[in-house]
């Protein structure tokens, strides 16, 4: 039975602990930043301000998104029980009256909201830019690409939090969670592309494979929650539109949203298995 | 009060804790003793069920693997590293570990705590800036602050001084009289002898002795070597003699003597030498 209190307590404190911490400080920092020249240059690309309304500067925020949240994501959740468990400070925690569920899930609680009050930051700073200079048209869109890139901030979190699970250092699963950052950055796109020439595989087992990864769930999403449509992401994403219509945008998230589960899951087993050391 | 039945825990090929089992009557202070890597720290950990663990652990019947919260809220524990929040100043860590007990951090018990252990003059501290010890005093503040029934302490007086060992023993002491069960780990022989009504001696992760601390000695042998120096080199061989004529093992080192001791009779060969009329200028311990 998960003592939502203990969980509180915990969120509490990791929130805290967030705002001395040097990663997070830097990436809100540079989130907040990027995300503010961004929707200046969005809103001077088009001559006059006012223009670009939150839509455009909606899809030029998406690429930030994808770069910069997985990034905030993977190592903050990679630093969160290994750095603990390095310091020592996990094991006196655990003999504490708590479970291990509710650690692991304040601790989470704790860097979610971390996280998105970075995003909030960053985004409602730059809705404001906007706002101020009259494009405040799609500001329902605009929220909702603020809750999906959180929503991907959580499956990346997860990851992290999988990652830094298994590892007994922190410098190891930050290596990790950079590695497969990098992984699902770069090598998502060019990654498909390439396996789709090389193997020849048809455009469904594609936009199957372009599932399995996060940031491309997200990017999906954000495309047809502004252009309505995926053509701009090829035969895959036409096959997808086609395929799932208006269930797609549902689906999308729905993956997400396990993409956030399921190594959350995974952590919970694997740290119950190994105990605190 | 605590049961313990078949404990092992083994890392990998090691098995730190090898098939232990004792019992803990309520208000007994028992010590488990033991050399470095003796699986004493391993075992406590077991206890407290945070790693997983072969064996059956209860306290007051709670297994402490698959009921360790309810098992916990019965404990207070002092770890031998002192691993807090570096970032968080002293208030701040009672009023988040009090939370985390379901108690309070305002209450007299917690003043008094404070006052007893001279932390309440450091509450505004960080945690970083504070030494070894008043880090263990801030663990024993923290352990106390639901007033559990059991205590479980890993090398309690490892960061101390002298003065401070003292004072943190005299309060185990009380705390131990007051009714509470106290169950520690050491390595050191006087802190076991003042604060133990039993000891548990652990060798290579298994229990191979279970008695009252006046027969540990019997179970150590001679351990400590005392090395002993006189006024000019005249009474070197005198010294020897009188040693080895008593049984000990002596033997002429430079400047002085080395003599094998028996632990808790260490300053008997002082004793002896002196009705010999050899005058022992100092000494040291290893």
């Amino acid at each position: 039975m998960i003592d939502l209190s203990n969980v509180i307590t915990l969120s509490q404190k990791e929130l805290n602990d967030a705002r001395r911490n040097r990663w997070f400080i830097l990436y809100a920092v540079a989130f907040t930043g990027l995300a503010l020249a961004l929707s200046w240059l969005a809103l001077s690309g088009v001559g006059t301000y006012g223009l670009a309304g939150f839509g455009r500067t909606g899809a030029s925020l998406v690429n930030l998104v994808l770069l910069v949240v997985p990034l905030m994501g993977l190592t903050l959740g990679a630093l969160s029980l290994a750095g603990e468990r390095e310091r020592g400070t996990l094991l006196y925690l655990l003999t504490q009256p708590i479970s291990q569920a509710e650690l692991l899930l304040g601790k989470f609680a704790g860097l979610a909201l971390a996280i998105l009050v970075a995003l909030v930051l960053g985004f409602g700073l730059s809705g404001l830019l906007i706002a101020w200079q009259g494009g405040a048209t799609d500001a329902g869109n605009y929220v909702t690409l603020v809750l999906m890139a959180f929503g991907l901030a959580l499956a990346s979190l997860s990851l992290g939090f999988l990652i830094s699970s298994a590892t007994g250092k922190s410098a190891t699963a930050v290596g990790i969670a950079l590695f497969l950052w990098l992984l699902l950055v770069f090598f998502g796109d060019l990654g498909l592309m390439g396996t789709a020439i090389v193997l020849r595989i048809d455009v469904d087992q594609l936009f199957t494979l372009a599932l399995l990864n996060p940031l491309q769930l997200f990017k999906m999403a954000a495309i047809l929650l502004i252009r309505s449509n995926l053509e701009v992401l090829g035969p895959a994403g036409v096959y997808a539109v086609r395929t799932y219509g208006s269930q797609l945008l549902a689906l999308l998230l729905a993956i997400l949203v396990a993409w956030t589960i399921i190594p959350l899951v995974g952590t919970y087993l694997i740290f119950k298995k190994k105990g605190v050391l | 009060m605590i049961q313990v039945q078949n404990l092992t825990k083994r890392f990998g090929k090691l098995t730190a804790v090898d098939q232990i089992s004792f019992d803990i009557k309520a208000g007994e202070s028992v010590a488990l003793w033991g050399e470095n890597g003796a699986g004493k720290t391993t075992a406590l950990r077991c206890l407290l069920g945070v790693i997983p663990y072969d064996g059956l652990v209860t306290l007051n019947d709670y297994n402490t693997m698959k009921q360790s919260k309810k098992a916990r809220h019965l404990m207070g524990f002092v770890p031998q590293e002192m691993n807090f929040h570096d970032d968080m100043v002293v208030h701040e860590t009672i009023y988040f570990y009090a939370r985390l007990k379901k108690t309070t951090a305002k209450s007299e018990h917690v003043a008094a705590l404070l006052e007893r252990l001279g932390l309440i003059s450091f509450i505004h501290r960080r945690v970083g800036e504070l030494s070894g010890g008043m880090k263990q005093r801030l663990a024993l503040v923290i352990a106390l602050l639901s007033d559990p029934p059991v205590l479980i302490l890993d090398e309690p007086t490892a960061n101390l001084d002298v003065k401070a060992r003292d004072d943190f023993l005299a309060l185990l002491i009380e705390l131990n009289q007051s009714g509470k069960t106290l169950l520690f780990s050491s390595h050191r022989l006087e802190e076991v002898v003042t604060l133990a009504d039993r000891v548990l001696v652990l060798d290579s992760g298994r229990l191979i002795a279970d008695c009252p601390p006046a027969e540990l000695s019997d179970h150590l042998g001679n351990k400590a070597k005392l090395k002993l120096h006189f006024d000019g080199e005249k009474w070197l061989v005198p010294a020897v003699e009188t040693l080895l004529g008593h049984g000990y093992s002596a033997e002429r080192n430079g400047t002085g003597v080395w003599v094998q001791v028996v632990p808790l009779e260490k300053a008997r060969p002082i004793s002896l030498l002196a009705e010999a009329g050899i005058p022992v200028a100092d000494f040291q311990i290893e």
